[in-house]
């Protein structure tokens, strides 16, 4: 019942059986790279975020237990902690680290938080999104499906209109995906390196000209709701491998 | 930096005389060293040799340059001979050594 | 997994790639030291349309009977419009049991990959192919 009403609160300009996952837009060699650790550069901090998981009196390991124990939290990301706030993967982690393990946070985009949340990420690979989006959620949601349809920037384009309307066409040499965060935190060809979807978002404000607002803020942790929402039902691809 | 990481794919067993293929990832941005106008000059620091040993002798060498992709990505093949340690050693600009090591068992 | 590194003390030092700036055709002659190129046997698989400059994906693989007395020595990989044309060289031997080599290399702009591999028995091989670099549309510079 609950479900029901919440499809017809927010519907959708594409219907869950439409989006596709972010895998089926990549290359035919990306995509194979992407399921073959053996050649796949995002297992580097994968490995790297599984010692830390243990490193330490106070580890991860210590409370949680071995990091397998984390299967299927990805799915359920972001989500609005006892006290109301928002928090997505990375927003997670660095709140343990600062209030269980007593130490300093990472910081966001750094290699160890981009490790670590990449190493949690990854154990919920293939399993289904499932983020909650009642209760304290829903109001979240709404501002980031708001921001999703809003028109913005230079360019004056809402998220909606390359990644809803043109998915599966060409933009240059890039295929327009459904504009999932599945894959994230992921290893991006153009960055050399890992990175996480806010920084990636940030590249998207980039393109339409529009404000870039900073890694961790109210707006894209909104949006990462809403596209976690919107992804409900496809596959976690994180260690993703992009362009 | 006194540490490297690394991942080192090859089969858990081989018989003796087949061929084995390995794979080979590591964690390096293999820094080019840009100068330009408006740049701020990066001393070029690569990995520049890496080189591979097993049963007794160095089986597989490659040569570097700055042309190569930042975490370095390398496939060969070698024959497999003897039940042993792999070591892969990558020489860093500047002098450094990294090494580390992978176990083939050979049936 | 353990990872384990040890400041050991350098091996003889193989012939690591020269950092002077020769050019293309300068390592292309250097290499083949006065021998005539058979322009027969090498296989690159490489994407004819390269996604991403920063990482474009080869593999080579040379027809050889890989015995002892038969075999690939070295594989070298030039790039012509690169800073520093010799991208890479593998060294090979007779237990590489076949002449099969994959990296990933950068190429500043739409160029010609040249491939060179030498045998044990002073023979070399060449093969070239055109590989077009298109940059993205959602690049962000970072």
């Amino acid at each position: 019942m609950r479900r029901w009403l919440l499809l017809a609160l927010w519907p959708l300009a594409v219907s869950a059986q439409e989006v596709r996952p972010s895998r089926e837009f990549l290359s035919p060699a990306l995509r194979a790279q992407q399921e073959d650790p053996s050649r796949h550069p995002g297992w580097l901090w994968v490995d790297e975020g599984e010692a830390i998981w243990r490193r330490g009196e106070r580890s991860c390991q210590s409370c949680h237990g071995d990091i397998s124990a984390m299967r299927g939290v990805a799915t359920r990301y972001p989500a609005v902690a006892s006290d109301g706030a928002l928090l997505n993967l990375e927003g997670r982690i660095e709140r343990c680290r600062v209030e269980n393990q007593g130490a300093a946070p990472f910081g966001y985009e750094s290699e160890a938080l981009l490790s670590l949340t990449a190493a949690v990420a990854r154990q919920s690979r293939g399993m289904a999104m499932s983020v909650p989006v009642d209760g304290a959620a829903a109001a979240f949601l709404e501002e980031g499906h708001a921001f999703y349809e809003t028109r913005q920037g230079q360019l004056n384009l809402s998220c909606g209109q390359c990644h809803d309307a043109n998915a599966g066409r060409r933009l240059r040499g890039d295929v327009i995906s459904h504009g999932l965060g599945t894959g994230y935190p992921a290893y991006r060809l153009e960055w050399n390196g890992m990175g996480s979807l806010h920084r990636r978002l940030r590249a998207c404000s980039l393109g339409v000209r529009a404000t870039q607002f900073p890694l961790g803020s109210r707006e894209y942790l909104t949006l990462e709701l809403y596209l976690a929402h919107r992804a409900r039902g496809m596959p976690v691809e994180a260690p993703g491998l992009r362009r | 930096m006194s540490d490297i990481i690394a991942r080192i794919t090859l089969p858990e067993a081989a018989r003796r005389g087949e061929v084995v293929t390995v794979r080979v990832i590591v964690r390096h941005p293999m820094e080019r060293g840009f100068d330009g106008p408006g740049l701020t000059p990066v001393p070029r620091q690569i990995l520049h040799t890496l080189s591979v040993t097993y049963a007794g002798e160095e089986v597989f060498r490659m040569a570097l340059s700055p042309g190569i992709t930042a975490n370095p990505y390398v496939e060969f093949t070698t024959l497999a001979v003897e039940t042993g340690e792999m070591v892969f050693e990558w020489q860093e600009d500047g002098g450094a050594v990294y090494r580390r090591t992978a176990q083939l068992v050979v049936t | 997994m353990r990872r384990r590194s040890l400041l050991a003390l350098p091996l003889a030092t193989g012939p690591a790639l020269a950092q002077t700036t020769e050019t293309y055709e300068a390592a292309e002659q250097s290499i083949l030291a006065g021998r005539m190129p058979a322009p027969t046997g090498i296989t690159i698989e490489m994407p004819t349309l390269s996604e991403n400059g920063n990482s474009v994906d080869i593999a080579i693989r040379v027809e050889s009977p890989s015995t002892r007395a038969d075999h690939v020595t070295a594989i070298h990989v030039l790039a012509e419009k690169n800073p520093i044309p010799r991208v890479a060289s593998f060294t090979l031997g007779p237990r590489s049991g076949r002449a099969e080599v994959a990296t990933r290399i950068r190429l500043a702009t739409t160029q010609t990959i040249l491939v060179l591999a030498e045998t044990s028995r002073g023979q070399v091989h060449r093969a070239a192919r055109e590989v077009i670099v298109i940059l993205g549309a959602c690049v962000d510079g970072g």
